[in-house]
Parts: C-alpha cells; sequence; structure tokens
C-alpha cells in the first residue's frame, strides 16, 4: 500500500517536475522575446491591481511593437498578439507557478515535518531562479520592493492582524510592545555599531561605508519577519503567549523597522555632517510620530469599517470586499502621509475583527476568511520563490566574506541579548514569568525575510555604493534564518520541552469559568482596594459596551453578541454538522429529513435573532401542538398531517387506510409550486428560486388548515388566541422547576422564547421579515410547526417503554461513537425524539445498550 | 522599618498568619490597612454591609457570592485573620519558594483556588453544582443578553460536558477534571498580591 502510494506520488512528481520546467520554458522564451525589443524589468505583481507603471510600459511596448505591421497585405486569421497580454500574462503564470511550487512542497509530509515549507519554497526558487538563468543567462524576474511593498505584502499583514487573537493580543500588548520597539531600536544601533566597529577595525577589508550605512543596514536587517516566523511557529504548535510574543512582535517590529530605515535613510541623505543635536531630536521624534500616527490611522480606518458594515446588509455579496478595499486603503493612505503603512493596516485589522464579525453575515465572515486566507497565503508563496529566485542573479553577489560572517553572527548574538534582557526586564512585574526556554525559542525564532530583503532592495545606490552587498548579504542572513533556524527549530523545541499549545477542544464549560474567574478577580482587586489589571480590563469592558459598539455595531448585532452564548451557538453549529454527515454515512438519512436535528440549531438562531418576531408565532404553534397532546393518537394520526410535510417516516407505520387517507391529505394541502420563469444562476444570491410570495401562501394556508382541524377537533370550543394564552399561563409555571417531568416539558422549550412577550394574531408583516432574515433556512417558518404533529409522537406510538423517561432525554443520541461530542441539549429534547424516530425499530435493550456505550465512550474525552 | 514592625505588632499572631499564607509583611499592611478603612466604625471585623460598600463590588454580577464567600456559613462577621486568609487564594503560586515535604498545601495551590470558584457556584454546600445553581451564576453574568432559554440550554450543555456520572450536577471532582487545561494558576491570581 504505502509502496504503491509513494511510487504514484514519485511518478506525479515527475510529469509535475516536468510541467514546471516546460512553464519556465515558455515563460522565460516569451520574456526572450521582450527583452529583443527593448529591456523592461518586468516584475510581478498581484493579478487584482497591477501597477501603473508596469502598465503603462506594457503600454508603450503595445504600441510601438504589439501591433500589426500597418501595412498588410493580406487579412490574416489569426495574429500572434503577445505583446497585448505580455504583463498581465506573466503575472498570472507566475502566480500559478509560485502556487504550484507550494503544492509540490506540500505532497510529502515527511519533507515538511522537516524543513518547513518556506524554507522548501526557497529551495524550489533556487531551481526556478536556475532555470531562468540557464534560459536568459540574465536574472529578468525578481522581487521588486514596489511590488513587494504594494500588492504583496499589505494582504499577509491583514490577514495575520484580522485572524489576530485579540483578547491574547491585547493582554500581552505591553511586552510585545516593548519588544518590538525597544528590540528593534536595540537590534539596529547595535548590529550597525558593532559592523562598523569591526569595519574599522580592519575585518572587512576597504569597503566605502559610513557608520550611518552601518546603522542604516542595521535597521533594516533586524525586521523579523512575520511571514517566516508564522510559518515555522505553526507547525511547531508552542504555547500560546509564547506563540502571541512572537507573532505580535514580528508583526510591529516590520512597522518599526521601516520607520527605523526611513529615519536612517534620511540621516544618510542629509550627510554626515549636516547631523546635530537637533536633527537627532528630529528624527526620534519623527520616529514616533510615524509610528504612533500610523497606528492611529489604523484605528481611524478600523472604526470607518466598522461603521460601514453595518449598513451593508443589502449588498451581502460584496460586504466582504469592503473589508479587503479599505483594509488596503488604510495601508496607502497611511504611505501617502509617510506614516507606517504596516502599522496602520495591523492596527486596522486587530481593531476591527470585532465589529465587523459581529456585523457582518456569517457567510460574509467566512467569505472574508477564505479571502485573505487565499491572498495572504498566495503572495507568502510568491515571497518565499521570489527570494529563492532573486538570489540566482551574478548582479548582486559581491562576496565579502567578513562582512557576511560578522552580520550573521552579529545579528543572532544581539537578538538573544536583546530579547533575553527585556524578557528579565519584563518577568520583574508578571504574574506568570517566560521561561527560560520560551525566551531561547523567542530569540531564536527571530527570523529574517522578505521585508529585510525589500528594504535592502530599496537602498539607492548612489547613496549607498555597496548596496550590493548589502543586498547580498541580507539575501544570505534571510538564507540562513529561515531554512537554517527553520530547520532547527522543531527539534529545538523539542529538545528544550517547551510547553506546546494544549490541543484542546472547545469547552463551555471552560469558557463559563474563565468568565467567572475574571468577575472573580475583579471582586478581588476591589475589596483589596487596588487597581489591578483586571480593572482596566473591566474598565474598558464597560466603555466599549456603553459607547463603542453603540458606535459601531448593528442593533441587532449588539443584542446577541454575548460571547459565551457564541461559543454556544458555535458548539451546537459543529454538532448539527457532525450530526448530519455522520448519519449520512450511516446509511440513514432519516434525521437530516426529520428537522429536530436541524432545529435544534435553527431555534437558537430563532431565539436571538427573531426574538423579537416571532413569539406570536412560536407561542400559536406550540400550543397548538399542546392542544394536540391531549388528543387520541389516532386523531392526530388521522387529522393532523400538516399541509406541508414531506415526511414520510412519519407514515410509514400506518395501516393501509390511513396511507390512502394521508395521500389524500398530502395531495390536498401540499402547496405545488407555481411554475415560475426562475433563473438558475443569480449575481447576488445564492439562495434563489425561493419565492416570497410563496412562502407566506405555504404559511397562510398551513395556518389555515390548522385551524380548521383545531376546531374541528376541538369541537370550536375556543378560538385559537385564547388558548394561546391559558398555555401560555400554564407553562410560566411549569417552566421554572425545570425538571424534565413527563410530556409537557418537552414542548416547553419551544415555547419558552415567547414566554413572557407578547401574544398576538399572526401578522403577515412578520412572515416578510422572517423570510428576508432567514433566506438561508429553508423555508424557517416551518421548522417549527413541522416537528410534533407530523411524526405523531413516538412515546405515543411505540409501546409504554420508549416513554421520554428521563434516561431517555438525557441518553445520548443514537450515534456512532465517533460523534462524542453531541449531547442533547435541553432545547433538544425533541431532537432525541427525533432518534427515537430515525431507529424506531431499536428496542428499549437496545437504546439502554446505546447509551451505556456511549457512556462508555463518554469517558476518555472527560478524563 | 520602625512603623512596618510596630504595625505589624498590633496584629495578633502575625506569625503564624504570615507563615499561612505566604504574604510578605509588606502586604499584610497593606491588607491592614485596607482592612480598617473597610471597617468604618472600627469594631475589629467586618459585616457583609461593609463589603457592599464597595461600589465597584456592588456592580459585580457576581459580587454578592464573593462577599458571601467571605463568611462562613451561619457566621455574620469576618476577622482580620479570615480576610487575609481568603485573599491569599489569589496569591500567584510562586515556584522559587522550597516546597517543605510535610508542609500542609499552601492555600494559593491549583485545588484550593478552584475550591473557591466552585463554592461560588454551590451556594447550599452540597458538594454540586446543582442545574440551577448554574442557571443562577449564568443569569447574572450573562444577563439581560440571552433569554431565558438559551440560559437553561447553555446551563445544560455546561452540565453535560463536566457530568461523568450522569447526576445532572457537577461535583468538585468533575469541576476539577473538566478544567484541567486551563491554566488556574493565571488565572485566579492577582499580580500585586505576590
Amino acid at each position: 500500500m504505502f509502496f504503491d502510494q509513494q511510487k504514484s506520488v514519485m511518478a506525479f512528481l515527475q510529469h509535475f517536475a516536468l510541467l514546471l520546467a516546460l512553464i519556465i520554458v515558455f515563460s522565460t522564451s516569451c520574456k526572450a522575446v521582450t527583452l529583443e525589443v527593448g529591456s523592461v524589468e518586468v516584475g510581478y505583481n498581484d493579478s487584482s491591481k497591477s501597477s501603473a507603471t508596469e502598465d503603462t510600459s506594457t503600454s508603450i511596448n503595445g504600441s510601438t511593437d504589439g501591433h500589426a505591421p500597418s501595412v498588410i497585405s493580406t487579412l490574416p486569421i489569426v495574429t500572434w498578439k503577445w505583446h497585448h497580454i505580455e504583463t498581465p500574462y506573466l503575472v498570472a503564470l507566475w502566480i500559478l507557478t509560485c502556487w504550484l511550487c507550494k503544492l509540490v512542497c506540500e505532497l510529502n509530509h515527511n519533507v515538511t515535518s522537516v524543513i518547513p515549507e518556506s524554507g522548501l519554497l526557497i529551495i524550489l526558487g533556487f531551481i526556478l531562479g536556475g532555470i531562468i538563468w540557464g534560459a536568459d543567462k540574465a536574472q529578468t524576474f525578481k522581487l521588486i520592493p514596489t511590488n513587494f511593498f504594494y500588492y504583496l505584502l499589505p494582504q499577509i499583514i491583514l490577514d495575520a492582524s484580522y485572524c489576530m487573537p485579540n483578547k491574547l493580543f491585547f493582554s500581552n500588548l505591553g511586552a510585545i510592545l516593548i519588544h518590538a520597539i525597544i528590540g528593534t531600536c536595540w537590534n539596529a544601533a547595535t548590529v550597525g555599531t558593532a559592523l562598523w566597529a569591526c569595519y574599522e577595525g580592519g575585518a572587512m577589508g576597504t569597503l566605502n561605508i559610513g557608520p550611518l550605512q552601518f546603522l542604516l543596514f542595521g535597521a533594516l536587517i533586524s525586521a523579523v519577519d512575520p511571514v517566516a516566523v508564522i510559518a515555522v511557529f505553526e507547525e511547531v504548535h508552542v504555547n500560546e503567549v509564547l506563540y502571541i510574543l512572537v507573532f505580535g512582535e514580528s508583526l510591529l517590529n516590520d512597522g518599526v523597522t521601516v520607520v527605523l530605515y526611513n529615519v536612517f535613510d534620511a540621516f544618510v541623505s542629509l550627510g554626515g555632517l549636516k547631523i546635530n543635536a537637533a536633527e537627532i531630536v528630529k528624527g526620534i521624534v519623527s520616529f514616533f510620530v510615524v509610528a504612533f500616527g500610523g497606528s492611529f490611522l489604523g484605528v481611524v480606518f478600523a472604526i470607518l469599517i466598522s461603521m460601514l458594515t453595518r449598513v451593508t446588509k443589502n449588498v451581502q455579496v460584496i460586504e466582504a470586499g469592503f473589508i479587503v478595499v479599505l483594509g488596503y486603503l488604510s495601508y496607502l493612505t497611511a504611505e501617502m502621509l509617510s506614516l507606517s503603512a504596516i502599522l496602520s493596516i495591523t492596527f486596522c485589522g486587530v481593531c476591527c475583527q470585532k465589529y465587523i464579525n459581529a456585523n457582518m453575515d456569517e457567510k460574509s465572515v467566512t467569505t472574508l476568511r477564505y479571502t485573505l486566507k487565499v491572498m495572504a497565503n498566495g503572495s507568502e508563496t510568491m515571497i518565499f520563490v521570489f527570494l529563492g529566485v532573486s538570489a540566482i542573479d551574478k548582479n548582486i553577489w559581491v562576496w565579502n566574506t567578513g562582512f557576511i560572517l560578522l552580520t550573521i553572527f552579529f545579528v543572532v548574538v544581539f537578538r538573544f541579548i536583546g530579547v533575553f534582557f527585556l524578557n528579565w526586564v519584563l518577568n520583574q512585574s508578571r504574574l506568570i514569568p517566560i521561561d527560560i526556554t520560551d525566551q531561547f525559542v523567542m530569540a531564536y525564532g527571530g527570523l529574517r525575510g522578505a521585508v529585510a530583503y525589500g528594504l535592502a532592495a530599496l537602498l539607492d545606490e548612489k547613496k549607498i555604493p555597496e548596496k550590493n552587498l548589502m543586498l547580498g548579504t541580507t539575501l544570505i542572513v534571510v538564507y540562513f534564518t529561515v531554512i537554517l533556524q527553520g530547520i532547527t527549530m522543531k527539534p529545538l523545541v523539542q529538545w528544550l520541552k517547551v510547553k506546546r499549545a494544549a490541543h484542546s477542544d472547545l469547552k463551555l464549560i471552560e469558557k463559563l469559568n474563565n468568565r467567572a474567574f475574571d468577575h472573580i478577580l475583579a471582586a478581588v482587586e476591589d475589596i483589596c482596594g487596588r487597581i489591578g489589571d483586571n480593572w482596566w480590563t473591566r474598565g474598558w469592558n464597560r466603555f466599549e459596551e456603553n459607547y463603542i459598539s453603540w458606535l459601531l455595531m448593528k442593533p441587532k448585532a449588539r443584542k446577541n453578541r454575548d460571547y459565551l452564548f457564541s461559543i454556544f451557538h458555535k458548539l451546537n453549529l459543529e454538532d448539527a454538522i457532525n450530526y448530519v454527515s455522520e448519519g449520512e454515512r450511516q446509511g440513514s438519512l432519516a434525521f437530516s429529513r426529520s428537522d429536530e436535528a436541524a432545529n435544534v440549531d435553527f431555534k437558537k438562531q430563532f431565539g436571538s435573532e427573531f426574538a423579537d418576531v416571532m413569539p406570536n408565532i412560536m407561542v400559536d404553534m406550540s400550543n397548538y401542538e399542546l392542544g394536540i397532546e391531549h388528543f387520541s393518537v389516532t386523531s392526530i394520526v388521522k387529522d393532523t398531517i400538516p399541509s406541508v410535510s414531506l415526511d414520510i417516516h412519519g407514515q410509514d407505520r400506518k395501516n393501509a387506510m390511513d396511507d390512502i387517507n394521508a395521500h389524500h391529505l398530502l395531495q390536498q394541502h401540499l402547496y405545488r409550486s407555481r411554475k415560475h420563469h426562475r433563473h438558475k444562476y443569480s449575481r447576488s444570491h445564492f439562495s434563489i428560486n425561493q419565492n416570497e410570495d410563496e412562502v407566506q401562501e405555504i404559511f397562510q394556508r398551513t395556518m389555515r388548515s390548522r385551524l380548521e382541524s383545531f376546531k374541528s377537533t376541538k369541537m370550536g370550543v375556543n378560538p385559537a388566541k385564547k388558548i394561546t394564552k391559558h398555555h401560555k399561563k400554564e407553562l410560566t409555571h411549569k417552566m421554572p422547576n425545570g425538571h424534565p417531568d413527563g410530556t409537557g416539558h418537552l414542548y416547553g422549550d419551544e415555547v419558552d422564547i415567547a414566554v413572557g412577550s407578547e401574544t398576538g394574531a399572526i401578522n403577515s408583516t412578520f412572515m416578510r421579515d422572517t423570510y428576508t432574515v432567514g433566506a438561508g433556512i429553508e423555508n424557517p417558518v416551518f421548522l417549527p410547526d413541522m416537528d410534533s404533529p407530523t411524526h405523531s409522537p413516538p412515546w405515543l406510538m411505540e409501546t409504554e417503554a420508549v416513554a421520554p423517561s428521563q434516561r431517555a432525554q438525557r441518553r445520548l443520541p443514537w450515534t456512532p461513537n465517533r460523534l462524542r461530542r453531541l449531547a442533547p441539549m435541553r432545547i433538544s429534547t425533541c431532537s432525541t425524539d427525533s432518534f427515537l424516530m430515525a431507529d424506531v425499530s431499536l428496542t428499549l435493550e437496545e437504546h439502554e445498550e446505546h447509551s451505556q456505550t456511549d457512556h462508555v465512550e463518554m469517558r476518555p474525552v472527560f478524563d | 522599618m520602625g512603623s512596618t514592625s510596630s504595625t505589624l505588632l498590633k496584629i495578633p499572631n502575625v506569625e503564624v498568619l504570615m507563615q499561612e499564607t505566604g504574604f510578605s509583611p509588606a502586604h499584610i499592611i497593606r491588607l491592614h490597612d485596607r482592612f480598617k478603612a473597610l471597617d468604618k466604625e472600627g469594631r475589629g471585623h467586618l459585616c457583609p454591609q461593609d463589603f457592599g460598600a464597595i461600589k465597584e463590588l456592588a456592580m459585580n454580577p457576581i459580587g454578592d457570592r464573593i462577599i458571601g464567600a467571605f463568611f462562613s456559613p451561619g457566621k455574620e462577621t469576618v476577622d482580620f485573620h479570615t480576610f487575609v486568609k481568603i485573599l491569599a487564594h489569589f496569591r500567584p503560586v510562586d515556584k522559587d519558594r522550597p516546597k517543605e515535604p510535610n508542609s500542609p498545601e499552601p492555600i494559593n495551590s491549583r485545588s484550593n483556588k478552584l475550591k473557591f470558584a466552585f463554592q461560588l457556584y454551590d451556594q447550599d454546600k452540597d458538594g454540586k453544582i446543582s442545574r440551577d445553581e448554574l442557571l443562577k451564576v449564568l443569569r447574572s453574568m450573562l444577563g439581560m443578553q440571552v433569554t431565558e432559554e438559551q440560559l437553561e440550554s447553555i446551563a445544560d450543555r455546561t452540565i453535560q460536558e463536566a457530568d461523568l456520572d450522569r447526576d445532572e450536577a457537577i461535583s468538585f471532582e468533575e469541576f476539577r477534571k473538566s478544567l484541567e487545561k486551563v491554566n488556574i494558576d493565571h488565572k485566579m491570581s492577582i499580580r500585586f498580591l505576590r
């Protein structure tokens, strides 16, 4: 088996390599054609936003050369128009190539578990670069700083900041900032001066570099790259505090480095002689203005985005796009104002995430998440590949052993010193001090990456004659850190026994207790009468609740944004999905059809989203059901087949008479959809072929027929509305004791939403509301009223043995053992019924057996 | 230093207290000052009203439970000793301090911290968090943001997650097990008590 697999993989690899080589040769030969015309340096850029400069260069090319000769002798049928599409074509081709490289890297997990993906990509980049070199005899493709900073970096940073674990980030913000700001400055200054000192000492021979240039180089080389770091750390799974420290630091550090780089660059331009105390003070001021100004701008954009998402619900299709575009704009705006663009987009992402997630539709959030991931991963791949490709260029290789080795040495050593010192300072006041091993990994994780390279490539050759030496050295440092440190990181983490991230499932009880702990700590701080960490957290929370969420969140989102509840919601969703997929695998589709499975979750949404409109209907329906309950089984079966039930299971067990009866009823009551002209595709909606009128009509018909059957069975004793109230009262005092005592409780939950809100007649305006809101749910109206009369309650139909005793309610649904987390909730007491329905053939003994096996299966999870 | 020792001298059995709680003299003095500030009438002990006077605490959703934790059952007052001992639960765990082999478990141990949290839920002191008890806590913490029905389902789910012996209640053992992955030392410690 394994061998076969191996062989097929190998075969595939061979084909693949061939394909890859073909693509490269093709693209380079195409390129060669261009080169003859005029040496245009074509970099590559993101397909979506093609760079203006390159556009012009292509258009120039196109106008001079791309057109067919003006004098033609005969009408050409087809013409070769390479120059029309050259740039976008190459860009697309390169994107494809890079992504295929990623595919190759991920083919074999044995390799990626040893060499991190980023390293592999660089190595593949070497190979690609070699091929190009072989074809062109020059490096025609390389990473151009403009493209890198404007088209590749922003989405990576936006993705990283948008997915940042917010609470963790802000609770460690102090440490992160200290590392990012002071640590970076320390690295820049020490590496720069140490190199300069060594140069003065004669370790590098003669170079045309002044002390300021050394400092500039020190600044650019101290950029710890988030991309490389995250790529490595994600594979290693270190504990979350260490992760956030390294991640946050590397993210903010980039911004700081760029700022520092600009300051030193300005100093270099100014020249050593003109620098006096005033200029230095200006430089320091500029550093802070640029860094904090950028962050502030990001926050402003975050507010803008959040406010915008309050009103975008009518254009849901492009909702997610707004965030991407505005995030990008925050980057560009900061760049325009010469503030720190990276910091701007970082804070934009971090700050807006909470509000946009609450404001936007769940689907849009998913879309945004995936869009960002695709973009970020895509450009990350390209960056690494191009870091490799760029190496194969003899122009940039100016070798100076002393300079290169000393740089690597100082970069590593000063990183260690800086991290250990700062952590020592931080540990003086940290509640949980950072371990020595964690510190070591933190220091070792200072991988340099594309930002350093981009900054080095940005250097101006006129001002810095030794630019190529610096560029080459930067590349070597990047390779050294990404490949060597990347490879050794994992064994190191294992060897040092660094605390790994606990791989734990989402647990409601943990979240609940975390909340309780927060309150407890806050209270104890109050009792002690001192201001501690929790005081700030609480103050912020209160401020946010009172003002910020009012400004930035939709009223609806505000209403059900409670964190615990959303966790609960998430768990439920997960369960529902497992539930269905597991059932389908088992070959029993019963519960995917019987609606309780969906209902569990549906009602949750119901309760929160439609609480204001739904109660009326809920009360009506559930009371109606309650009313039915008192009747004999047969009457339920015969008379109350609801008009819109497709559930055949309910009818399975009936005799032929009933069958005919049912057929008749079904035919009479089933809504036959009108033949509308409907499109199979809609530009802006996924849920097409749903007609508002239709839903309303079905609903009204259902209600009408229900009312009729209700009256006829009850002999018209009461109009529906009064019964409603009567039952409601009954329920209110039934509910609070909350003990599952018999059947009454089973329905209690359904009505619970309704309790406490006004009962009223069914109004059709409500219908419209529900429909628009719940567009994703198939006919939301019907879920509640399909439950019980349809599948005439099993405990009534079956033998008395299957009465919904406490055991039945508590026992896990009949599911395979894999589905451990699935458990009935109070609300889903009816969902147990659905299971009874699903495997109604099981006898009681079997039930018990299952509940026992399930019980046993549960243990390992909790133990 | 003179004032320090003189204040310390005023507190009876201060040595024992320091040994039991692990607080430094500076902490004890600080807490003593606070205790005196809370004890407005100078009776030498605190009653629930004294705690209730703390403005912020009144706004805490589970504030009264925490106040309740200071008073052992049947008692209406709390003296300085008990006060400090309760607060000692929140002292961060110190790793450096050598552990004496036969010394009793320190108050700020993991399981003691958990016990403190547990008894906030378990108001009837039967050693189990029942559904109703959990619901009450949930209700006060989640407040108006969710409906009663949602609260109930959250409570049920929570119990299910922890409930190993299927008795619809969470015993301390179950409580401890369900929070095994949570860094209690971190979550139940206050930095300035170190």
